[in-house]
Order: structure tokens, then sequence, then C-alpha cells
């Protein structure tokens, strides 16, 4: 009986506590910079293109959202001919960007997506390559890949030896 | 003819004002519980979110008011009217302030104990209409509840009508002039306010329409207008427990500088507001308890209030002589 006087005084003094809401759309609380939203594609610190289009974020999607078509420039690099990810069925769960082996694509602190229809929800490869960097700001696959493409020889990348002549008997 | 329009306009205050309250309460209450829990409650339409009250109407009037096919249709249609009907009739008998009041009955306390067991059966009809077990294992929680808890609400009033020596509200209420009745009676003051919250079905007591349990108790078929019947008749219901707790106990329109319709007004709203804190506090009781704490508390501590009060009007009646 007295517990129960005393649950509703404690309850009352709560009348004169801070109230705890974040009336969201004035105020808004600060997202750590690893939150995951929206999905972004970034770029090379050159300003070039970071996917390669390898699929395998598309592969470790747990539903299947990611859809995107491989193809090369002349130069020999990979990239996306299209590249959409449909928001309405992600989860930000984040596997894709674990899975991405260029750090191309990116989750970011930003959860305002909300639309009036679905399909404004599909987001094309226009709407999601962003012109940073994103997290990683120094990273550049094609520097440091053993890869050639144009311009770029084997051999010629960063922390790499010039190719050994195996069949050379040159020491 | 001034008489008569006075009259009429104290009907129309009557009818209206408690379904004023009874509709600002469904916001009021929101922004209430929130306030006890550090939350904000509807805060969004119009200033402070007052207008929640006009779109939540508004919402409820646009949908579908299905009667299911299943249901007794004639009874289901009557069970949301008997509610309002009798919770609000019982308006008629409160003494507002001297003079305001549509009909100072001489048995009116009488006239709202019946009316309040008038509105158990809105909840049976409901329950039983519905043809749903959920609806009808929640009228039957209703009945068992109302009925005992209605034994001692109206034994806890009897010591205050030893008290002031009449049923009549405004006869007791102008009692209550030098010494507002929740001193002396403390026990039937804290019986009868919580009869009254079993009485309304309100939180610690909300059982017949646990909506964890039950769906939604008795009214889980009922939506639309119907719905929003009930409703309206649980908060009028709420208004008319405060408003009688204030006339009762709480020295009705005894106060002073504000005009009396006034501190009847102030007194009935703080009331209301005690019971929503109580609403935010406590967990709902199980029936067993309920039943244990009604037979074997409630009832014996009025029934014990009862003959302490006889006997000490007698003793100073004796005295007098
Ligand atoms: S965050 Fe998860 S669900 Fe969304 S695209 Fe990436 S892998 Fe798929
Ligand atoms: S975003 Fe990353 S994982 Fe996905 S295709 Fe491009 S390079 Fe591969």
């Amino acid at each position: 009986m007295l517990s129960i006087l005393h649950t509703i005084w404690n309850v009352f003094t709560h009348a004169f506590h801070r109230r705890v809401t974040v009336r969201y759309p004035e105020e808004k609380r600060p997202l750590p910079p690893r939150w995951r939203g929206r999905i972004v594609l970034t770029r090379d610190p050159d300003g070039a293109e970071r996917c390669v289009a390898c699929q395998l974020c598309s592969v470790v999607c747990p539903v299947g959202c990611i859809a995107l078509q491989t193809t090369q420039d002349e130069t020999g690099r990979r990239y996306p001919a299209f590249f959409r990810i449909n928001f309405s069925r992600c989860i930000f769960c984040g596997f894709c960007e674990e899975a991405c082996p260029t750090c191309a694509i990116q989750l970011t602190p930003d959860y305002e997506m909300a639309e009036y229809t679905r399909p404004a929800l599909v987001y094309e490869k226009e709407d999601l390559l962003i012109d940073g960097t994103g997290k990683y700001h120094d990273y550049n696959y094609y520097r440091v890949a053993g890869l050639a493409i144009g311009g770029k020889d084997k051999g010629e990348a960063e922390h790499e030896q010039p190719p050994v002549d195996v069949r050379g008997l040159l020491p | 003819m001034l008489e008569l329009l006075r009259q009429a306009l104290i009907i129309i205050g009557v009818l209206a004002v408690p379904f004023l309250i009874a509709s600002g309460l469904t916001w009021g209450e929101r922004r209430l519980l929130a306030l006890f829990q550090d939350r904000y409650g509807p805060n969004r339409v119009g200033p402070g979110g007052v207008l929640q009250v006009a779109a939540d109407m508004f919402k409820i009037l646009m949908k579908e008011d299905w009667t299911p096919p299943f249901a007794d249709r004639p009874v289901f249609v009557l069970a949301p009217a008997i509610i309002i009907i009798a919770t609000l009739s019982s308006f008629a008998v409160l003494t507002f302030a001297p003079g305001i009041a549509v009909a100072d009955l001489n048995i009116g306390l009488l006239f709202f104990l019946a009316m309040s067991s008038m509105a158990v059966y809105s909840v049976v009809l409901a329950g039983w209409a519905s043809n749903n077990k959920y609806a009808l294992l929640g009228s039957l929680r209703a009945v068992g509840q109302m009925l005992s808890y209605e034994v001692f609400m109206g034994l806890s009033l009897m010591g205050v009508v030893i008290q002031a020596g009449s049923f009549s509200l405004g006869t007791i209420t102008r009692a209550q002039q030098h010494l507002w009745f929740c001193v002396p009676q403390v026990v039937g003051f804290v019986v009868f306010t919580i009869a009254g919250l079993a009485e309304t079905r309100r939180i610690p007591f909300d059982l017949p329409e646990a909506e964890s349990e039950l769906v939604a108790g008795y009214h889980t078929e009922y939506s639309g207008l119907k719905f929003a019947m009930f409703f309206l008749g649980e908060y009028v219901g709420i208004t008319l427990i405060a408003a009688l707790v204030t006339a009762l106990f709480l020295g009705g329109w005894w106060g002073p500088v504000l005009p009396p319709l006034v501190w009847f007004l102030l007194k009935t709203l703080v009331v209301i507001a005690f019971f929503i804190l109580v609403r935010a506090a406590l967990p709902r009781l199980r029936f067993d308890q309920l039943m244990e704490f009604g037979w074997k508390l409630m009832l014996p501590l009025s029934l014990l209030n009862l003959l302490v009060t006889g006997a000490v009007v007698l003793w100073q009646e004796g005295l007098r002589f």
C-alpha cells in the first residue's frame, strides 16, 4: 500500500524532470560517423570512380537489393555500366561496405530518405555517386593494385617492384 | 421567462461542458501522461497540440462504422448509446454552484448510483452483442468488477450522507462550508476515489479492456462513431467521478476569491489530473487481486467508516440534548 503511494509520488516528481524527447525535425541527434544510413559510391582521390564492378556487394547483400552491370573502358578500367540500389529493400546492414574491396560503396549518417512513391526509392548510379572520397581519403585502388591499365603498367604501383623476367638469367 | 431561459442555459451548459472536458481530455490525458513520463505527447497540431482533438475527431468520423455480420445488430447499436446517456444524466443531479443545477434531486446520490449501475449494462450488452470471445470475456470481467466495486462505492458515500443529513448533492456541498468532508471522511474519500477509478475502468482497474490480453475487451468489435462514443463515455465518466469527488469531499464550490463555478471546475480538473497521474504510475491488477482488494479490504473499511461515523454523529446529537 505504501509502495503504491510512493510510486505515485515518484511519478509525480517526474513532471518536473527534463523531458528526454528529441523534437526531431527541429532538433537532431548527433550521429556517429560510422552510422549506417544512405549509401553512396565514392571516388578515389584523383576523382575517378572507385567501383570496379566486381559484384561482391551485390552478392553479399542479404536482401539482394543491389543490381549492377560490369563494363570496361578503353584503358582497361572496369566500372559499372549501371548501379542500382533499391532502398525500399535495403536494411542498412553495411555488409556491402564490408565486402567492397575498393572502399567504393559506403554508408553515410543520413536517414532522411522518405519519399512519397516507392519507385523514388530506387537510386541509380547518378544518385549514388558522390564527388568525394568518403571515409577513406587516400585510398586509390588502381594505385596499389598490380593490375595494368592505361597509363599505368605492371610494376608501377605503390610498393611494387617491376616484374621479374622469370626466363632471364640475370640476378 | 427569464427563469426559463436561465434554466435552459444551465441545461445546455451541463450537456456541453462535460463533452468539452471529455474531448479535451483525449488530448490532455496524453499530454499529462507524457509529462509524467518525461515525454512531450501530441504537440504538433495547433498551439501545444490542442487541435489534436479536432484531428482525432475528424479521423474517427471518417472511419468506416462497421457492424460485424455476426453481431446482434440492435443491441450492438444500443450499447454505446447507453453509456453516454447513463453517465451524462448523472450530471443533472450535480450542483455546480449555488443555484446552478439542472435538478437538485433530494435523492441525487441514489440517482447517481443507479445511473452508474446502468452504465454496466452498456458494457455487458456491448460484449454480448459483439459475439466475440474477447469482448465477452471483457464484459464478464466488467460485470464482476463493477458490481463488487459498486457495493462499497455506495457504502463509502453513506458517511457523507450521515454527516450532511441529506442525499441531495447541493445540501451535501453546502454542509462543507467550514470543513471539507475529505477531512472527517478521509476513509470514505479514499475508498470512493478508488471505487470511482474502478467504476470508470481506468488503469489499475482496466481489466475489462486489458489490451495486452483481451485485444480491446468489450469494444473489440467497435469502430468509427460507436467506438468514439465508448471512448467519450469513458472520459465523461471520469469527469463525472471527478465532479462527484469534488462535490462530496472537496467542498464543491467553496473557496476564496474566485467565483464558485470556477472553483468547482478547478477542483474537478485537479481530480482528473490525479486520475491521470494514477494511470501513469500504477500497473494493472490481476483479477483475483482486484476481487480480494475489493471484498477483503475496501468493503470492511467502508463498513467500519460507516459504523464510526454513525456512532460519532449519534454521540454528538446525544451531547446536544
Ligand atoms: S546495406 Fe545491406 S541491405 Fe543495404 S545494400 Fe548493403 S548489403 Fe544490401
Ligand atoms: S561497390 Fe565495391 S563491391 Fe560493389 S561492385 Fe563496386 S567495387 Fe565491387
